[in-house]
């Protein structure tokens, strides 16, 4: 749980749940203060010089790295990119598909990437990439009780988000359709009774088609936007991420602004005092 | 270069002469032109086209030829799966080397006396569900504008041209341009032109240091001590360019090993599962005439591990069962894992290096055996002080030159490559 900025936001809890969770000034995770909202996978660039490039557009601080990918003793590859712009790697364990093999991957992410962090995913099957609820709840236990800060990408369910969150993980990071399918968010009211009842940051992980998809995360109350392939595989990745920056940052704005209620009927924006009497 | 120099066209006659220049007393010519580092695809064929324009070369290769990326290598001569959006000068780079194919393959033929392997068989780049399919749609749109010759096919229409294939079968796109060549019997080509054509290649000779003079390179010294004096030095090891630890470290290009797994298989020639290239989103499958069928590739960033592991195998087979069920009858022959040289933007590296004296031919990524003619056109050219082709300024090292982007200066050393 976030405690510095607690007293900060004491007064915007009050108003919004939405950003309840200690981020008014910046996004905080893992107990520390980020500047940008969006992280960014670096899997299916088609070179790493279009992974630099769309990284530094994006403005993300924090990009997912696969362990099982990735020799990170490996130089001249994906993460020395990573490193010369100073980002911070969070290793995750895409590929896994028990508890076990989760936890032993995360093992060997901690001693390669020597972080605890770990954005855990503990897949069902590789068609629907789908998290396997039981095996991540209990990866996620396990690592906790290691002392690892655990992100975990899980399905748009708010009883398992809840019960993610009563484990200990550092936040919640519900998928808004399947990996890569760009098909944006499924379930929007799953992610907001997710977001409502959270304590800890949500992240939507896995869906995000096109920026309004990435905007929609933010103005339903997420925390941040984690994706990939979107930007990955657009014709253009690196204007694709500045547009999906520009989503995150519009989105955000927009919850703290706070939208106006859906009505029926038109509601005129034109005062009608003071107008000519000409009957 | 001497002033006697014999153009291609003058050559003809004499090229079938081996080793007819004059010889120094252990056997071989005098100082060559150039030294070409790497006796591979790439190496050996910038030295035969360089011969042909009457240098003097010597290819230096540390185990024998083609014992690196060449002999696991495909063979496919593929550009249109290669095609990519932002990449479009590479793109008409590989289409201006696959044009320069028949010829190249004709000529070799001639030079060497042997068979080059080249098969105008043409390529079916298929979707297996509807998801691919509108991957394959999206690209089709890219490769009408590259007007790269293809056809967008129903499902029916594939199992025309291809009856091995899966009736899941979503779609496909026919390009009958597309064709293959067999590393097995290109490389032993290779060789025998360079040397049919008055230039040497010694095996097992690993170089260790340079020779400069006034701060340019004038040569390289081998592991037995000896040293090759000569005008250019060509760097033409693949995955390993940018781990020569002979080399000083800003003169290494930014070339990392980019694994690939490859397997064989075999079957009756007279009833082959397919007859052109099979591609799909996740494998591709390369018929040769003798009845093998090889099955690429992984894609994996693993340093300089070269270990076949079971997970690889097991996605080829699984995703060349999904697109040709047929394959379950053949015969696994060979299962073999490689090093591609990649770079930060995919294309090659040809040209002038950062050391004067300095020639790169590496780089080639997924793309070596297709990208062989015009990158061996392009530094015979530069090594005969001849204009190089227009389509290889993509490929200009340069265009890295002074960036301090990450991932280029430290390149990755021997040590790693021995691990």
């Amino acid at each position: 749980m976030p405690s510095k900025v607690d007293s900060e936001a004491s007064a915007a809890e009050r108003v919004d749940p939405g950003i309840s969770r200690g981020d008014v000034d910046g996004f905080q995770l893992g107990g520390r203060i980020w500047g940008s909202r969006l992280i960014v996978g670096t899997g299916g660039f088609r070179s790493l010089e279009a992974m630099e490039r769309a990284l530094v557009a994006s403005g993300a601080e924090i990009v997912t790295v696969a362990l099982r990918r990735v020799d990170p003793l490996a130089r001249g590859s994906a993460l020395e990119v990573i490193d010369g712009l100073g980002l911070f790697a969070l290793p995750n364990t895409a590929g896994c598909y028990t508890a076990r093999d989760a936890v032993r991957t995360a093992q060997l992410a901690r001693e390669a990437f020597e972080t605890d962090w770990i954005k855990l995913e503990v897949i069902g099957d590789d068609r629907t990439l789908f998290p396997d609820a039981v095996e991540l709840l209990d990866a996620a236990q396990q690592l906790i009780d290691e002392g690892f800060t655990v992100l975990p990408y899980t399905n748009d369910d708010p009883i398992l988000a809840r019960r993610l969150q009563d484990a200990g993980c550092a936040a919640v990071m519900p998928l808004g359709s399947p990996i890569g399918s760009g098909m944006g968010i499924r379930n929007p009211y799953n992610i907001q009774i997710i977001v409502e009842s959270a304590s800890v940051p949500v992240v939507l992980d896995a869906g995000i088609g096109t920026p309004s998809d990435a905007a929609l995360a933010m103005e339903l109350g997420c925390n941040g936007v984690l994706l990939s392939s979107s930007v990955a595989r657009a014709k253009d990745p690196e204007r694709m991420a500045r547009a999906m920056r520009q989503a995150v940052e519009a989105g955000y704005a927009a919850r703290r602004a706070g939208r106006i209620p859906r009505k029926l009927h038109a509601e005129g924006s034109t005062p009608d005092q003071g107008l000519p009497d000409l009957g | 270069m001497p002033d006697d120099t014999k153009r291609p066209s003058e050559q003809r006659d004499d090229v079938v002469v081996p080793l007819k220049r004059s010889r120094s007393p252990d056997g071989g010519v005098e100082a060559p032109d150039a030294v070409v580092v790497g006796g591979g695809a790439i190496g050996l064929a910038c030295a035969w086209r360089a011969a042909r324009r009457g240098v003097r070369v010597r290819v230096l290769e540390r185990d024998h030829p083609g014992a690196g990326a060449s002999h696991v290598a495909a063979g496919m001569l593929a550009p249109v799966s290669e095609a990519s959006w932002g990449e479009e000068a590479l793109m008409r780079l590989a289409l201006a080397s696959a044009g320069a194919w028949p010829g190249f393959a004709a000529e070799l033929a001639e030079d060497s006396q042997l068979e080059v392997g080249y098969e105008p068989c043409g390529a079916l780049h298929v979707a297996l569900d509807r998801d691919e399919s509108e991957e394959l749609r999206r690209r089709f749109e890219l490769m009408g504008s590259l007007d790269l010759g293809v056809e967008w096919l129903r499902p029916r229409a594939c199992r025309d041209l291809e009856p091995g294939l899966v009736p899941a079968c979503a779609a496909g796109v026919h390009a009958p341009g597309e064709a293959a060549v067999d590393p097995g019997l290109l490389l032993p080509a290779l060789t025998a032109a360079v040397e049919r054509c008055g230039g040497q290649v010694l095996v097992e000779a690993e170089v260790t240091d340079i020779l400069t003079d006034d701060g340019r390179l004038t040569g390289v010294i081998t592991g037995d001590g000896r040293e090759h004096r000569a005008e250019h030095v060509v760097l033409a090891s693949g995955a390993w360019s940018g781990a020569s630890p002979w080399l000083p470290p800003l003169a290494r290009p930014p070339v990392r090993p980019v694994k690939g797994q490859i397997l064989t298989l075999r079957g009756n020639p007279d009833q082959p599962v397919c007859r052109r290239i099979v591609a799909s989103e996740r494998v591709y499958l390369v018929p040769r005439p003798d009845g093998r069928l090889i099955v690429g590739a992984t894609v994996e960033e693993r340093g300089f591990d070269i270990q076949v592991t079971a997970g690889g195998v097991l996605e080829l087979l699984r995703e060349a069962y999904r697109a040709l069920p047929d394959v379950s009858e053949l015969e696994l022959v060979e299962t073999v894992a490689g090093l591609r040289p990649g770079t930060p933007d995919n294309a090659p590296l040809v040209g002038p290096g950062a050391l004067d004296g300095l020639v790169l031919a590496t780089g080639h990524y997924r793309n070596g055996i297709l990208l062989t003619p015009i990158s061996a056109e392009a530094v015979a050219a530069l090594l005969a002080q001849d204009p190089l082709p227009p389509e290889a300024e993509v490929a200009h090292p340069g265009r890295f030159a002074g960036e301090s982007a990450p991932g280029l200066v430290a390149a990755p050393t021997i040590e790693d490559a021995r691990e």
